[in-house]
C-alpha cells in the first residue's frame, strides 16, 4: 500500500487530515514497541536550527539516530557563516538540501517552514517557526493522548494557563477539532483563547467552555493540558490569585477520573507543583518522551514508501 | 455626450471603469501599470451618469485579462472592464472577488518571512462579505484594511 505522506512537507498541522494523523500515531506507536534502528540507514538528515532550541533539536537528533540515519546542520545560525554572509533563507535551503535526504528546521521568523519547502524536493519538517507552528509538538501531544486514552474521539479535554500566545494550545485544540472533544477553556480573562480559534471552532461545531479555575472542571476530565503562565504579565496581588486557580497541585486530583492525564509541553516553572509528579496522573515527563517516537513515525513515513507494510 | 469629452476614446486596449474616486491612483502603484511604454490616461473624480463620482484608467494596447482584473478587486470591487479594439468594446466584464491575491499586497505581519525573500507574496480570500486574507506564509489573517502594497 502506498503511504499518503511519502515525500510530503510537514508544515503546518492544519494541512494534515484525519487520517493522515492516524496514521503518524499508530506509526509512532509502533515504533515505541518495536524499533527499527536500521530504517534510515543510509539516509542523511539534515537539522538546521536558525534559533536555538535545546530539548527541540536533541529530541529530533535522537529520534534520527535511533533510526539508524545521520544528522548533519548546525544549533543556531547566529554561530554560522550564513548568518553572517546574508544569504536569503531560500539559498540556504536550496544548498543544504542538495546534500540530504529531508531537512528539518526551527527559524525564527512565521513562514519560512512554508517557504523552504517552495525551494527543495526532499520533505521539510517545520520544527517551529516564530509564533506560527510547531506540528512536531502538535504531534507528540496527540501521540501522548491517543497512547493513554485509546482513542482521541470524545474526550473531555481541558486546556490550562496561557491560552492568548501559546501556539501549543492553538494547535492541539485546531487538531483535536477533527476529532468530536469537548474543550474546557481555563486561563486568566487576558490570556483567553483568541477569537479566531473559538471561530473555528465553532464553524466545526465543537463543543467548548470557557472556566474560571481548574477545580470547576478537573473531576470530568480526561486529560488536563497545563501551560506556563508568564509572572511578568501581571502584578503581584493578581499572581496570587492566578496562582490558586491555575496552578495544579496534588490536593486538586482526590476525586477525579482514574485515565487522567496532566500534560505539560515543559519547561513548567510552578503552574504543576512537584507533589503532583508522584500520582498516577502526571504523564509529562512520559510525553516529552514520546517527542522521539511522533519524530520517528514523521521520518520513517516521509522516507520510506512502504513502511507500514514492514511494522 | 458631456461624458464623452471627458476622456477621449481609444482605438485600442482596456479601460477599468467604475473604480470608486480616490482609488485610481492607488491601483496604478499597486499593479505598476506605469511601467509600460504603452499611453496611459487617467480620469479622476469623473461624473457618472448617476451623479456621483467615479475613477477610470485606459490603457493603450494592452488587454487587461480576467485573471489579472479580479486582483483590482481590493480596491474596486465594482470595477468594470471593457477590452476595445478598432474603437469598439468587444468585450466587457465585471471584476470578481479571487480565490488569493498573489504578488501585489506586502504582508501586515513584520516577521513574515515573505518580507526578506525572493518570493511572490499570497494572500487567501477567507471571508468574502468582510474582505479578510490569510497570509500563505505565516498563516495569520488580516482585516484587507490592514494592508498596503509592495514597495
Ligand atoms: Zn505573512
Amino acid at each position: 500500500m502506498n503511504n499518503p505522506l511519502y515525500q510530503k512537507n510537514i508544515i503546518s498541522i492544519s494541512d494534515l487530515s484525519r487520517e493522515e494523523l492516524e496514521l503518524i500515531l499508530t506509526t509512532a506507536q509502533s515504533l515505541k514497541h518495536n524499533p527499527q534502528p536500521e530504517l534510515l540507514k543510509d539516509k542523511i538528515i539534515a537539522s538546521c536550527f536558525f534559533e536555538a532550541s535545546t530539548r527541540t533539536r536533541l529530541s529530533f537528533a535522537t529520534a534520527v539516530q535511533r533510526l539508524g540515519g545521520t544528522v548533519i546542520g548546525f544549533d543556531n545560525a547566529g554561530n554560522t557563516s550564513l548568518a553572517q554572509k546574508g544569504e536569503t533563507l531560500a539559498d540556504s535551503v536550496k544548498i543544504i538540501a542538495s546534500y540530504a535526504d529531508a531537512f528539518f528546521m526551527r527559524h525564527p521568523q512565521e513562514g519560512a517552514a512554508r517557504l523552504a519547502a517552495e525551494f527543495t524536493n526532499i520533505p521539510v519538517i517545520n520544527g517551529g517557526d516564530g509564533s506560527n507552528q510547531h506540528p512536531t509538538q502538535t504531534l507528540l501531544d496527540l501521540f501522548t493522548i491517543y497512547e493513554t486514552q485509546n482513542r482521541l474521539d470524545n474526550l473531555n479535554i481541558a486546556f490550562v494557563g496561557d491560552l492568548k500566545y501559546g501556539r501549543t494550545v492553538h494547535s492541539l485544540a485546531q487538531a483535536l477539532s477533527l476529532f468530536n472533544c469537548n474543550f474546557y477553556f481555563i486561563s486568566p480573562e487576558a490570556l483567553a483563547m483568541p477569537d479566531y480559534i473559538l471561530e473555528e471552532l465553532n464553524e466545526k461545531g465543537i463543543n467548548y467552555s470557557v472556566h474560571a479555575s481548574i477545580e470547576e472542571v478537573v473531576d470530568s476530565l480526561d486529560v488536563l493540558y497545563m501551560t506556563r503562565v508568564q509572572k511578568e504579565r501581571f502584578d503581584e496581588t493578581e499572581y496570587q490569585h492566578i496562582k490558586s486557580a491555575f496552578l495544579l497541585n496534588a490536593d486538586m486530583l482526590e476525586n477525579v477520573r482514574e485515565n487522567l492525564k496532566v500534560l505539560h509541553p515543559l519547561p513548567r516553572v510552578d503552574e504543576i507543583n512537584i507533589n503532583v509528579d508522584s500520582t498516577p496522573y502526571a504523564y509529562y515527563f512520559q510525553q516529552a518522551q514520546n517527542g522521539i517516537y511522533a519524530r520517528q513515525a514523521l521520518l520513517a513515513l516521509l522516507l520510506t514508501n512502504h513502511f507500514q507494510d514492514q511494522a | 455626450m458631456q461624458h464623452k469629452l471627458q476622456v477621449e476614446a481609444i482605438q485600442h486596449g482596456s479601460v477599468i471603469d467604475h473604480i470608486p474616486v480616490q482609488q485610481g491612483v492607488k491601483i496604478i502603484r499597486f499593479f505598476n501599470l506605469t511601467q509600460t511604454d504603452e499611453k496611459i490616461t487617467i480620469g479622476l473624480n469623473l461624473a457618472t451618469h448617476t451623479g456621483q463620482q467615479k475613477d477610470l484608467i485606459k490603457v493603450e494596447n494592452t488587454f487587461i485579462s480576467d485573471e489579472q482584473a479580479n486582483q483590482l478587486a481590493l480596491f474596486a470591487p465594482r470595477a468594470t472592464i471593457n477590452q476595445i479594439k478598432n474603437f469598439k468594446v468587444v468585450h466587457k466584464f465585471q471584476v470578481q472577488l479571487p480565490d488569493s491575491f498573489i504578488g501585489v499586497l506586502a504582508c501586515p505581519n513584520s516577521n513574515c518571512i515573505s518580507h526578506h525573500e525572493p518570493v511572490d507574496t499570497r494572500f487567501y480570500v477567507k471571508k468574502k462579505s468582510t474582505l479578510k486574507l490569510k497570509c500563505h506564509y505565516c498563516e495569520k489573517t488580516f482585516d484587507h484594511s490592514f494592508f498596503r502594497e509592495l514597495d
